[in-house]
């Protein structure tokens, strides 16, 4: 089923060795614990997404079966198993920020951008992530995470700058 | 505190359920008190052999003082707790959670292959509402194909996992999980990979709705129409209880039986399609004879006139009789009888094996040398030559629990398997098993302190043996409920004596419980009812020994009477079988099929009946007796197997065959075999018997999943799996390159005069000086002996 083979390839000795300080954080039985820092250093070191390879890999390295890795994976929205532009774009959509008007920097992005949520431009330059759910800022709302950072009290002007200034 | 308060605990507290009170075990479950107590509690993912998920939220119940209802599955009891299965919270809350289920469930039941057997609909009925509120779309889920045996309407899954939970927990393969998160939860391998564990059809009995059902059954009746009987699984040793759904005698369905002392709940894939092979287009409908070498029609009367003519025209020494693996006890017994009415003993049906050099010494009969439910605490177990998780699915699930539970367990084989748990497997080429296991008794004779058996030395011949395997020794000597066993291939190995009487001294060296895993169903039974050449019913020694099956198939017998076999491809050495069968001038075989190779040397076709179409006993590798009911008539003219028998009895006027129903054949061999008690076979001398050639590349036979039996092997869905279709040779990559083979391609396979082209795949399971083909099939019938010599050439 894996197209990986022999240990691992895929995972260069930089990734093993990222992933090895996860492992040795947790005890050998809980080492389902490092799945989701592991992930965390194969999707920086994929351009953003996760290959069906790649998890596969990871599997075989923690000695665990294939399918606990994509259950982790895909259920959370952090992780991304198909391609994905250079920036990522989480808007927060939960009730405090729906109260404090994420559906109009949701459209308002959408209409800047020409995409849906969940889709990538053209250019590969931003996707835009579906469903994110409460990222804890919300006394900031309305918010975004973009690439790992947290902008608050957004406005469309903000917006506008904010993703301006991506590459 | 704690210490005063355990010493004066029991271990059990006192719980009130519905006013009813109730003593359970300290940190047991609400819910196994109450379903122990017979009190309804509604669920859907909890089951009782799977651990706890509590993600259903059907089994909320009312505890008193607790702020909100609590799911009984994951609430433990407490003494004095008041629970309230039926108060008005308790129902809200059931009701409330199914009105949740159902938002997202389809209104299909009527095209649905659950409907009337559903957990849900049984459910919904009591706590639904009459109507829905729910007027949003419902979410639909893409099918997943899972393989042939299964099939999807994911659409109707309600996520409660104990298909996740048992391929996970029970069946070791993880082949399912829970993607995605919720209201975008599926089901499914995520990479469409399949599920192919050998006991993945036990996920259709755990699923609570029609979400995943069974394929070839689908469709084809409904559960209200057809009737339900016990009977028990002849494909391998175990015997695990089943039962039969059947539509007016037609076999739509197999589902397990509890038994927890053999199968639990759970029954191997094997056991539970095996039945589609009833309706093979080689099933024998009429009894056939070969007029002037072509196939006619007759009636049974010509067709039993010519058998025993035939019978009668041969002295008794030239017959040969070879019982096959699903034969019963009833038709062992009367096979055992008619030969030796006749004044023969040439029957066996140890139709694998080729060693029998130690028959005289052999117990009553082979057993594995405790209660199959013992398999669970053995804290180490060695098994030598067996592919438990191929050979005895069931009985690879239970030393599976031993090593979940903390106990070991390794093996010495030819091979390295693919297990479902860890353990310590040594694989030596085929020649060197004998070898191997004596160095290992040497080792544990060195842990125990005492002298080594005489001759063990010399039959470790310096082998060489690990820090690994010398602990494994030292951790049988010490192990408190240690076990040895062989398996099928250690029966099979043309050094079986010697393997068997070594086996013997290092249980002993232990002090270890010991034993043979019965190769099939009929293996005990045959030992039992007098269907080896050498003991009559109730294991008492013969006059005059018969010849064994090898011996006969090599002494050109005249006649052959072959009782639901296929013999080139149920014998160890296929091409001597076919050859030995061409050669006898009478083939009679009483068959439920067919096949166009038997029709080729036999010269009387006898219709009999298959799984389920005839009252019979098998008996399992722990020695137990299980009597079961014909369920589906024969279809045809096919009589039951013994019925043929006893007239066959009748016409050759032999006295006391004179039977009115099986359980009267029964009931006299019981009576014969009342002294019969299981024994273990005692260490004996040892001396080096038959030695393999050592010299060139090693045949490993290897029976697949689905190939050990004439019904099995024609079940279409079991053949349409992974696991039946890779029919390939399989060597080492360095063996490979030694013989001139560059990589995976076809290749030319020659042993004693046959030859066949296969795939090859190299694979480092395999070691050097041996190669994999498969046994017991049409593909490789016509090769030589399981285990010999071979030669692979580029094709």
């Amino acid at each position: 089923m894996s197209a990986v083979s022999n240990d691992g390839q895929l995972l260069s000795d930089d990734v093993r060795r990222q992933i090895d300080h996860w492992l040795a954080k947790f005890p050998p039985e809980g080492k389902r614990s490092a799945v989701i820092p592991a992930l965390h250093v194969l999707q920086d070191a994929n351009g953003g997404y996760l290959t069906n390879e790649l998890m596969d890999a990871l599997a075989e390295y923690l000695d665990l079966p294939p399918v606990q890795i994509y259950e982790v994976a895909t259920f959370y929205t952090m992780f991304d198993t198909k391609p994905v532009g250079r920036h990522k774009v989480n808007i927060c959509t939960n009730i405090s920020c729906m109260l404090m008007g994420s559906d109009e920097i949701v459209s308002h992005c959408e209409k800047k951008l020409g995409i849906r949520l969940g889709e990538t431009t053209p250019d590969n330059r931003i996707t835009l992530k579906v469903e994110e759910e409460c990222l804890a800022a919300c006394t900031g709302g309305p918010m975004m995470v973009v690439d790992g950072h947290y902008h608050t009290h957004l406005t469309p002007e903000t917006v506008d700058k904010i993703l301006d200034e991506l590459e | 505190m704690s210490e005063r308060a355990e010493a004066n605990n029991p271990g059990l507290v006192t719980i009130e359920v519905d006013g009813v009170e109730m003593q359970a075990p300290k940190g047991s479950m609400i819910i196994e008190a109450t379903d122990k107590g017979d009190v309804a509690v509604p669920r859907f993912c909890y089951h009782r052999k799977l651990s706890i998920a509590a993600n259903c939220r059907m089994c909320l119940v009312d505890v008193e003082k607790a702020p909100k209802p609590l799911p009984a599955c994951a609430t433990p009891v407490a003494d004095g707790m008041k629970i309230r299965t039926r108060s008005e919270r308790a129902l809200k809350a059931q009701k409330g959670v199914m009105e949740f289920l159902l938002i997202n469930h389809p209104l299909d039941c009527p095209i649905c292959d659950q409907g009337g057997e559903c957990e849900l609909q049984d459910l919904a009925l009591g706590y639904g509402r009459g109507v829905s509120r729910f007027s949003e779309r419902k979410r639909v889920v893409k099918d997943e194909n899972l393989g042939p045996l299964i099939a999807t309407e994911m659409t109707r899954c309600i996520h409660c996992t104990r298909c996740v939970r048992f391929l996970d927990e029970v069946a070791g393969t993880s082949e399912l999980g829970g993607m995605f998160r919720g209201e975008h939860t599926e089901i499914s391998t995520f990479v469409g990979s399949g599920v192919h564990s050998e006991m993945s059809g036990n996920i259709i009995d755990l699923c609570p709705v029609g979400a995943l059902t069974s394929k070839p059954y689908r469709f084809s009746a409904r559960s209200w129409e057809m009737l339900s009987h016990a009977s028990v699984s002849p494909h391998d040793s175990v015997g695990s209880n089943l039962q039969i759904h059947h539509v007016r005698g037609s076999i739509k369905r197999v589902v397990p039986r509890d038994n927890e002392a053999i199968n639990e709940c759970w029954i191997a894939d094997r056991d539970r399609f095996a039945y589609q092979g009833l309706a093979s287009d080689e099933r024998l409908n009429e009894p056939m004879a070969k007029v002037d070498g072509r196939w006619r029609t007759v009636s049974w009367d010509t067709a039993l006139e010519l058998t025993v003519d035939s019978l009668r025209a041969t002295a008794a020494e030239r017959i040969g009789v070879l019982a096959g693996p699903q034969a019963t006890l009833e038709e062992q017994y009367l096979l055992g009888l008619l030969l030796r009415g006749l004044g023969g003993n040439n029957i066996d049906s140890r139709l694998r094996q080729s060693d029998f050099s130690d028959q005289a010494a052999r117990p009553a009969f082979p057993w594995l040398g405790l209660p199959l439910e013992s398999l669970d605490n053995r804290d180490v177990t060695l098994v030598i030559g067996g592919l438990l998780r191929t050979e005895q699915p069931i009985l690879n699930h239970r030393l599976r629990k031993a090593v979940k539970a903390g106990g070991r367990v390794a093996y010495l084989n030819p091979l390295v398997q693919d297990l479902t748990y860890p353990a310590d497997q040594f694989a030596v080429a085929p020649e060197r098993l004998v070898p191997a296991l004596a160095a290992l008794v040497l080792a544990a004779a060195e842990a125990a302190g005492k002298p080594a058996p005489d001759g063990v030395a010399e039959l470790a011949d310096q082998q060489v043996i690990g820090e690994t395997e010398k602990n494994l020794a030292a951790a049988l000597v010490q192990a408190e409920r240690g076990l040895v066993l062989l398996g099928s291939l250690a029966e099979t190995h043309p050094q079986a004596a010697t393997l068997r009487s070594l086996a013997a001294h290092l249980a002993g060296l232990g002090g270890n419980a010991h034993g043979v895993v019965a190769e099939n169903a009929a293996s005990v039974g045959a030992w039992l009812a007098g269907a080896v050449p050498h003991r009559r019913a109730g294991g008492k020694d013969v006059d005059s020994t018969g010849l064994d099956v090898a011996g006969m198939l090599r002494a050109q017998l005249d006649t052959f009477v072959l009782f639901g076999t296929e013999p080139e491809l149920d014998c160890q050495d296929s091409a001597v079988a076919l050859q030995a069968l061409s050669r006898a001038g009478n083939v009679i075989a009483v068959t439920p099929f067919a096949s166009d190779a038997m029709k080729e040397y036999a010269s009387i076709l006898l219709p009999a009946s298959s799984f389920g179409e005839s009252a019979g006993t098998l008996v399992n590798a722990e020695g137990r007796w299980q009597r079961f009911p014909g369920v589906a008539a024969p279809p045809g003219e096919a009589r039951p197997g013994w019925k043929i028998l006893r007239v066959l009895g009748n016409l050759l006027e032999l006295d006391g065959f004179g039977y009115n129903a099986a359980d009267e054949i029964t009931d006299e061999l019981e009576a014969v075999c009342a002294g019969v008690s299981p024994q273990a076979m005692a260490p004996g001398p040892l001396a080096a018997n038959a030695a393999t050639e050592s010299e060139g590349l090693q045949r490993i036979g290897l029976v697949p999943l689905y190939a050990g039996d004439s019904l099995v092997r024609r079940a279409t869905a079991l053949q349409q799996t992974d696991a039946a279709r890779d029919l390939r040779a399989r060597m080492h990559p360095e063996e490979a390159a030694a013989q001139g083979l560059d990589g995976e391609h076809w290749v030319l396979l020659r042993q004693d005069g046959g030859d066949i082209r296969m795939p090859l795949v190299l694979d480092d399971a395999v070691p050097r000086g041996a190669v994999v083909v498969p046994a017991g099939v049409r593909e490789t019938a016509g090769l030589g002996a399981q285990f010999g010599r071979v030669a692979v050439h580029k094709a």
